[in-house]
C-alpha cells in the first residue's frame, strides 16, 4: 500500500481500491488533510465540503464492497470548477452576484461524474465569471500557484490546476474559452485538456462565451485527462451544440504511440519577446517526440496575430449578452437601495460584478452597438473563419500541432492586473485554437532558472482529442517533469 | 480613436450598468486603449469572407416536446432575492 495516497493518479487509486487495499474513505481523508494543511496557503477552493465528501467516500466504499455500479472514478476524490453547477451546493462562479448561489440542479458532467461513483471534494476557485488569465478576478480570494507561491497560478480555472498541482483533489473539471485550462495547466505544471467544442456538454456551465466554453479535465498525467474525459464526454441532449458523435475509448487509445505521426510547428507561435526557457524547452519536446517516431513539419498559421483582437470582441460581445440575465430578479444579488426597475438593474449589477467583467461588459457591449456592429462584432468573426482556415490548411499536412502553450511560465501576483491589455497577451497562443474549436492540452514539458513549469500544447483535428492524448502520452513516457517540479510542504 | 464620457455612459446604460465617475474615466481609457488595439484587423480585407457564428456546423436538432423535469416551483423560488409565495417580488414596473 503507497505511504501518500494523495500521490496515486487515478488508475492507481482505483487498482487499489477495487483490490480494497485501501477505501475511498481513506483516500478522501488523506486529500482532505492535505487540503486542510495547505489551503491557508493556496486557496485554492471557494467551498470544500468535507463532510459531503466523506459520506459521498462512505456511499463508495458500499458500492466497491458490493461490487456492483463500480466505475472507474468509483471513490475518487475530484474538484469542479465553480462555475460548474452541483446540486444542492454552492456555485458562485467566484462572483459576489452569485456569492449565495445555492443550484437547483446538477450540470452534465457533474451528475456523470456522480453515476460514475467519484466523490466531490470542493468548488475550485477561478476568475469571477472565468473572465481572466490569472485567477486574481475572483471577487472572494486569490490563488496562489503551488510550484511558487508568490505566483499566480494562471486563469481562469487556476483553482483547479492548483488544487491538483498541491494534491489537494486527485484531479479536477475546469473550463476553457481562451486558454482558461490550458494556462493554469501549464502554469501549475499539470496536463490540462480543452476538448473540442461541441464534445463534452455545457448544460450547467455559467456561461461566458457561448460559441467558445468547453468544459474539461485537468489532471496529474495524460491518462487522467483522458480517463476524466472518458466519462464527461459525449452527446447531451440538453446543449443543443453538444455533437451526437460517438465517444472514443480515449484510455485505450493512448498505447499506440507517435511512430509515423506527423507534428506540425507553427513557426507563428515562435515570437519575439518569448522567454528564450520556453522556446527551448518546446523545440527539446519536439526532439524527444522525433526520436521517438514522429516526424516535424514546420507550418503556417498566418491569421495568428490577429487571434487575441478576434477573441476579445467575440467573447465581450458574448459575454455582454449571456449576463444580462443577471438582474437582480430571479436569483443572486439584488440591490438593498429601494428605487424603480432600472435603477434596481443598474444597482445590482454595480454591487454584483467586479472590474473586470464591467470592463468585458462594456468593451461587447460597445462592439455590438448599432453604428460598431460591423466594424467590432461583424468583422471579428469574419477574421475568426480566416483563422479556422489556417487551421484546415495547416492540418493537410500533419496531424496534430505543437506549440508553448503561452509566452512567459507563470507572472508573479499582481504583474499585470492592473493592465488589462498586457493580460489579454498572456492568451496569445491558446485563443486561436479556441477560435478555431479544436481540441489541444497543455502538459509539462520543462522548469525554467526560476523553478517554475513550462507548458507544451498539442493540438489536435476537430474530434481528434485521441491524436493530441496520445502525442502527449508517449511524450510523458519518456520524461519526467512532473515528478521533478517543487511543491508545497504540509507544514 | 477617443471615447468620450459620454459614449461611455450611453454604454454603461445600454449594458444596464452604474458606473461611479471613476469607473467611467478609467474604462474611457480601457477602451480606447483596447480598440487601438484591435484595429489591426482593419489590415485584413474580409469583403468576400462569410463570418462564423458557430464552429459547429450540426444542423439544429429536435426533440420531442415532452416534460421531463418534475414541477418543482420551491426550488426555483428559494433562490430569489425578494418573493411572495411562490412569486418573485419586484419594483414597480409602470410609475
Amino acid at each position: 500500500m503507497p505511504t501518500d495516497l494523495t500521490r496515486l493518479t487515478i488508475t492507481e487509486a482505483a487498482r487499489c481500491l477495487s483490490r480494497r487495499d485501501i477505501s475511498s474513505v481513506e483516500l478522501t481523508n488523506a486529500v482532505l488533510q492535505r487540503l486542510e494543511a495547505i489551503e491557508p496557503r493556496v486557496h485554492a477552493y471557494l467551498t470544500p465540503c468535507p463532510e459531503r465528501a466523506r459520506e459521498e467516500a462512505e456511499a463508495a466504499d458500499r458500492r466497491l464492497a458490493e461490487g456492483t455500479n463500480v466505475g472507474p472514478l468509483t471513490g475518487i476524490p475530484l474538484a469542479i470548477k465553480d462555475n460548474i453547477a452541483t446540486r444542492n451546493l454552492r456555485t458562485t462562479a467566484a462572483a459576489r452576484i452569485l456569492e449565495n448561489f445555492v443550484p437547483p440542479y446538477d450540470a452534465t458532467v457533474t451528475a456523470r461524474l456522480r453515476e460514475a461513483g467519484a466523490v466531490i471534494v470542493g468548488k475550485t476557485n477561478l476568475d469571477e465569471f472565468a473572465m481572466g488569465s490569472s485567477t486574481e478576478n475572483s471577487a472572494f480570494v486569490v490563488t496562489r500557484n503551488p510550484r511558487a507561491l508568490d505566483r499566480v497560478p494562471g486563469g481562469s480555472s487556476g483553482g483547479s490546476a492548483s488544487a491538483v498541482a498541491a494534491r489537494e483533489c486527485l484531479a479536477a473539471l475546469g473550463s476553457d474559452t481562451g486558454g482558461s485550462i490550458r494556462l493554469p495547466a501549464a502554469f501549475c505544471g499539470v496536463v490540462g485538456m480543452k476538448p473540442t467544442y461541441g464534445r463534452v456538454s455545457r448544460y450547467g456551465l455559467i456561461a461566458f462565451a457561448s460559441s467558445l466554453d468547453q468544459i474539461g479535465p485537468l489532471g496529474s498525467s495524460v491518462t487522467d485527462c483522458a480517463l476524466l474525459l472518458r466519462e464527461i464526454a459525449g452527446h447531451d441532449p440538453r446543449d443543443s451544440t453538444s455533437v451526437p458523435l460517438p465517444v472514443p475509448d480515449y484510455v485505450a487509445e493512448l498505447g499506440k504511440g507517435v511512430e509515423g505521426m506527423r507534428i506540425g510547428l507553427p513557426r507563428e507561435y515562435f515570437v519575439e519577446g518569448m522567454q528564450p526557457e520556453v522556446e527551448e524547452s518546446v523545440r527539446a519536446a519536439l526532439c524527444t517526440l522525433e526520436g521517438a517516431g514522429a516526424t516535424i513539419e514546420e507550418v503556417s498559421l498566418p491569421h495568428t496575430r490577429y487571434g487575441i483582437a478576434a477573441y476579445y470582441l467575440i467573447a465581450t460581445a458574448e459575454a455582454s449578452s449571456n449576463l444580462a440575465r443577471y438582474d437582480g430578479v430571479r436569483y443572486g444579488h439584488r440591490t438593498a437601495t429601494r428605487s424603480g426597475l432600472l435603477d434596481m438593474y443598474r444597482r445590482t449589477r454595480r454591487e454584483g460584478f467586479g472590474t473586470e467583467v464591467k470592463r468585458r461588459i462594456m468593451l461587447g457591449t460597445y462592439a455590438l452597438s448599432a453604428g460598431y456592429y460591423d466594424a467590432y462584432y461583424l468583422k471579428a468573426q469574419k477574421v475568426r473563419t480566416l483563422i479556422r482556415r489556417d487551421f484546415e490548411q495547416a492540418f493537410k499536412r500533419c496531424d496534430v500541432m505543437a506549440t508553448p502553450v503561452a509566452p512567459t511560465t507563470a507572472f508573479r501576483i499582481g504583474e499585470k492586473i492592473h493592465d488589462p491589455l498586457q493580460m489579454y497577451l498572456t492568451d496569445v497562443f491558446t485563443t486561436c485554437i479556441s477560435l478555431a474549436g479544436l481540441p489541444a492540452l497543455s502538459i509539462p514539458c520543462g522548469i525554467d532558472e526560476a523553478g517554475l513549469p513550462i507548458g507544451l500544447q498539442i493540438v489536435g483535428r476537430p474530434y481528434d482529442e485521441s491524436g493530441a492524448l496520445r502525442c502527449a502520452h508517449a511524450y510523458e513516457q519518456l520524461t519526467d517533469w512532473h515528478r521533478r517540479l517543487p511543491e508545497v510542504p504540509d507544514e | 480613436m477617443t471615447i468620450a464620457r459620454d459614449e461611455v455612459r450611453k454604454v454603461a446604460m445600454l449594458g444596464r450598468l452604474e458606473l461611479s465617475e471613476d469607473e467611467e474615466n478609467a474604462f474611457a481609457a480601457d477602451l480606447d486603449r483596447i480598440l487601438a488595439y484591435v484595429d489591426m484587423l482593419n489590415e485584413l480585407d474580409t469583403a468576400s469572407v462569410e463570418p462564423t457564428t458557430h464552429v459547429a456546423s450540426v444542423e439544429t436538432p429536435f426533440r420531442d416536446d415532452r416534460v421531463t423535469n418534475a414541477p418543482n416551483t420551491e426550488a426555483l423560488v428559494a433562490g430569489a432575492p425578494a418573493r411572495d409565495g411562490t412569486y418573485f417580488r419586484v419594483p414597480k414596473i409602470i410609475e
